[in-house]
């Protein structure tokens, strides 16, 4: 069981950001002040120098989302928000561990990490580190697994998502899937 | 041409053709005070900087600009939040520039050093902290732009010591140079949305324009007065409205919500189409909200679309200006064949009469699609609820004890009709929203959103220097006049000659009427007293003519006496009633349908 997953309650945000110093604690106060939860959050210059991408999971049972919406769009750094919804997005996340992987174990636990195309980036007498990227409920599995070797240490990043692409036309995201709002004061 | 940072902040200031500024120096924003000396800029130097901001917003809710007020670093800084959280949430636009330490000493816990704007990020429209001289220009040009467009606010430039110091190239930004990626508001409405209002609005049997602060701020009133006597739809004007739609004007209704008038409040309750017009369904009108207007259907005009839905769900809502979008309206209400209305304007603030109002439109005509008739039931409804509750007070003559409301009529009737009237929080705001007429738009200057006491005296200031051609009143409780009073120190060596009614009933009334209905008469630390301090001698001492009014035989040569003064500040302690209360009332969260009117109207407590 994890608190993460593609739980109908939570909605993934990409939010284009002015990179400058501060707007990060404008995002996160606005979350805190509004009563809003976030979830996950990452955050990443994007392939415009001038802007950064907040990639935000919400719980959407905090607040309506279009309030959430507004609000965000209501910083002035902020320069567009993509709300993406899980079914016609692609979610990626990146898990490592440390997990205990003596004699008797070990060797399940380098198959494990093979049948889910993980990697194993650190070995220690008794433990090994591993990581995972992908898909939020794939790494999910994995956790439930490697749970019962013991694990001594584990982080998960948020997730960053992309719209899924339209099989007709490679190019272009679905327009019906991914909410683009407007930027508005 | 090399300026210092200091320099050049002033010099774009000056660009932005600000006349007046509200400030106190101190350390850090030492080298910016300099170049104030060589400036065309009156610079107004107050006693708190608290008075500093509310004077700003005072200044600024009666003239089309801007107010700047400008503090020291630290202290300076913190004691201007209350005046910017008071105008984000009244939207008011104001720029206020706070010293900073210098950049290497950030972070350090420097001598009177504090995070501004980290401080001030969610109460502020957007905040700058300035770490190069060369953003300087454009900065300012930026500040200036986010107050004023869009959902007018207050923002706040941080300036750090040693950036006012450095010497930096002058220019002067190009719109085109501004550096807003993410900041385009909305002005004109959406037309299919317009017209769906349009459709809305003439198939209504039981309309209400609910024209909030909005209107006020996109200088919509004209646009609003058209809406209104071409459709013969009532208005209510909220608190932060007041005077956007004359009081004396048939169709006006007055003030709704926790201690609007019956009509205005029960319109609203029974309406089956709100018109909200720059307004934001705040908890002081809606009373409890699953209960409130639960037959309406709403139309929601205003510029930030984060207020569509947010209290109440929409089944219009057009996110732009009010006046661009009743503008709008008024031509989709063409395309549908309303007629242009006959009525004919009186005089300066003149009403029109009832029958033109109400004219039904011509027969045949494609007019035929608004039948006004149909509007008639309904206004003869709020006619009659007018009748059965007005607005009520008992003066007994003589000895009787002083009521504010006697005090507040007297006061209205010996100033001219646009006198602008500031107050502060409280039951003497109320009772001055109440019994005040106000037919002029910007002459009403409260804390609506925040309810800061201690507004009225910072902000009657800051109104007369923006309007010195006309009469300023403030009107101000005894407990908030000790808050702020200070600044009447500032208004007699400034030579700003405001007037001061404190409606003296020696409690912290608001609280103490909350506590005589709702906690059994337990009556805590309310008490203030009717004598320390010893309000005329304070005002004296403070450069003022302080007058006292004991009886209501007083009252009208004391108020004559203070129109007469035009040279200083007058106060004037009107010792009123402590056991006065503010009716109607409707209990925080209850239903607007349970307002409780004045006893007298009920034949007992309601």
């Amino acid at each position: 069981m994890s608190v993460y997953g593609t739980d109908k309650r939570h909605h993934t945000l990409t939010v284009l950001v002015e990179n400058k110093s501060g707007v990060l604690a404008r995002v996160a106060s606005l979350f805190s002040r509004r009563g809003y939860n976030i979830f996950s959050l990452a955050v990443a210059p994007s392939d415009d120098e001038r802007f950064s991408r907040i990639t935000i999971v919400v719980d959407v049972e905090s607040a309506p989302l279009e309030q959430i919406l507004k609000q965000l769009d209501k910083l002035i750094p902020v320069v567009s928000i993509t709300e993406l919804d899980p079914a016609s997005s692609r979610e990626r996340e990146l898990l490592m561990a440390t997990v205990e992987a003596g004699p008797e174990t070990r060797g399940q636990v380098i198959q494990l990490v093979g049948v889910f195309e993980g990697k194993i980036v650190d070995v220690g007498p008794d433990r090994l580190t591993v990581m995972l990227a992908g898909a939020p409920d794939k790494l999910d599995d994995f956790e439930d697994l490697i749970r019962g070797y013991g694990i001594v240490e584990m982080q998960r990043t948020g997730r960053v998502a992309l719209p899924m692409l339209d099989r007709a036309d490679g190019a272009h995201p679905r327009p019906q899937n991914a909410h683009n709002t407007e930027k508005a004061g | 041409m090399e300026l210092t940072g200091a320099q050049a902040l002033i010099k774009s200031l000056e660009m932005q053709q600000v006349e007046v500024m509200f400030g106190l120096p101190g350390g850090a924003i030492l080298p910016v005070y300099d170049p104030i000396i060589d400036s065309s800029i009156r610079h107004i130097l107050v006693r708190h900087e608290q008075g500093a901001g509310h004077m700003a917003e005072g200044y600024a809710q009666v003239t089309d600009r801007p107010g700047v007020a400008m503090v020291t670093s630290g202290p300076g800084a913190t004691n201007v939040v209350t005046p910017l959280a008071d105008a984000y949430m009244d939207s008011i636009p104001l720029v206020v520039v706070t010293g900073q330490v210098a950049t290497t000493s950030i972070g350090t816990d420097a001598f009177q050093e504090s995070d501004i704007t980290g401080i001030t990020m969610g109460i502020t429209k957007h905040n700058w902290l300035i770490t190069d001289g060369a953003d300087i220009p454009r900065v300012v040009a930026e500040a200036f732009h986010v107050a004023t467009t869009g959902r007018p606010g207050p923002v706040l430039i941080d300036i750090p010591k040693d950036v006012a110091v450095k010497p930096m190239e002058w220019y002067w930004p190009e719109p085109s140079d501004l550096d807003l990626p993410g900041y385009h508001p909305v002005t004109e409405g959406d037309p299919e949305l317009v017209r769906q209002a349009a459709e809305l609005l003439l198939a209504a049997e039981r309309p209400v324009l609910y024209a909030g602060g909005g209107i006020l701020r996109a200088r919509a009133a004209e646009a609003l007065r058209e809406l209104a006597e071409r459709t013969g739809i009532p208005v209510v004007t909220t608190l932060m409205a007041r005077g956007c739609f004359p009081d004396s004007h048939p169709l006006c209704l007055g003030m709704p919500g926790m201690h609007g008038n019956y009509t205005a409040v029960t319109a609203m309750q029974r309406s089956d189409l709100l018109i909200a017009l720059g307004s934001r369904f705040d908890d002081r009108v809606t009373g409890r909200v699953d209960a409130f207007a639960p037959e309406a259907k709403v139309i929601h005009v205003d510029i930030d679309p984060a207020e569509h839905n947010k209290v109440r769900r929409a089944d219009v809502a057009i996110a732009g200006d009010c006046r661009l979008v009743i503008e709008e309206l008024l031509s989709a209400l063409d395309g549908l064949g309303l007629p242009h209305s006959t009525t004919t304007r009186g005089g300066s603030g003149g009403a029109p009469s009832e029958a033109a109002v109400g004219a039904p439109a011509a027969a045949g005509s494609a007019a035929a699609a608004y039948p006004r008739e149909r509007l008639i039931p309904w206004r003869a409804q709020l006619g009659e609820w007018q009748q059965r509750f007005p607005l009520v007070y008992d003066q007994q003559p003589g000895a009787g004890a002083l009521k504010p409301q006697f005090v507040l009529e007297a006061l209205r009737d010996a100033t001219p009709d646009d006198t602008i009237v500031a107050s502060g929080v409280g039951q003497h705001q109320m009772f001055a929203s109440q019994w005040w007429q106000f037919d002029h738009p910007y002459t009403w200057v409260n804390s609506g959103g925040l309810g800061t006491m201690g507004f009225a005296v910072p902000a009657a200031i800051g109104a007369k220097v923006g309007r010195p051609d006309k009469t300023v009143w403030a009107v101000d409780g005894d407990g908030c006049f000790q808050m702020t009073a200070q600044e009447l120190v500032t208004a007699s060596s400034e030579r700003i000659p405001v007037k001061i009614a404190i409606l003296n009933n020696a409690y912290l009334g608001m609280v103490r009427q909350w506590q005589e209905m709702f906690y059994e008469e337990r009556y805590s630390e309310v008490y203030l007293s009717p004598d320390l301090p010893d309000y005329v001698g304070w005002a004296e001492s403070m450069g003022c003519v302080g007058i006292r009014v004991e009886s209501t035989e007083e009252v009208a040569p004391a108020i004559d006496k203070a129109n007469n003064i035009d040279d200083r500040p007058v106060v004037i302690d009107f010792r009123t009633d402590a056991f006065e209360k503010v009716f109607p009332m409707v209990a925080s969260g209850a239903s607007n349908d349970d307002i409780v009117v004045d006893p007298s109207l009920t034949g007992g407590v309601h």
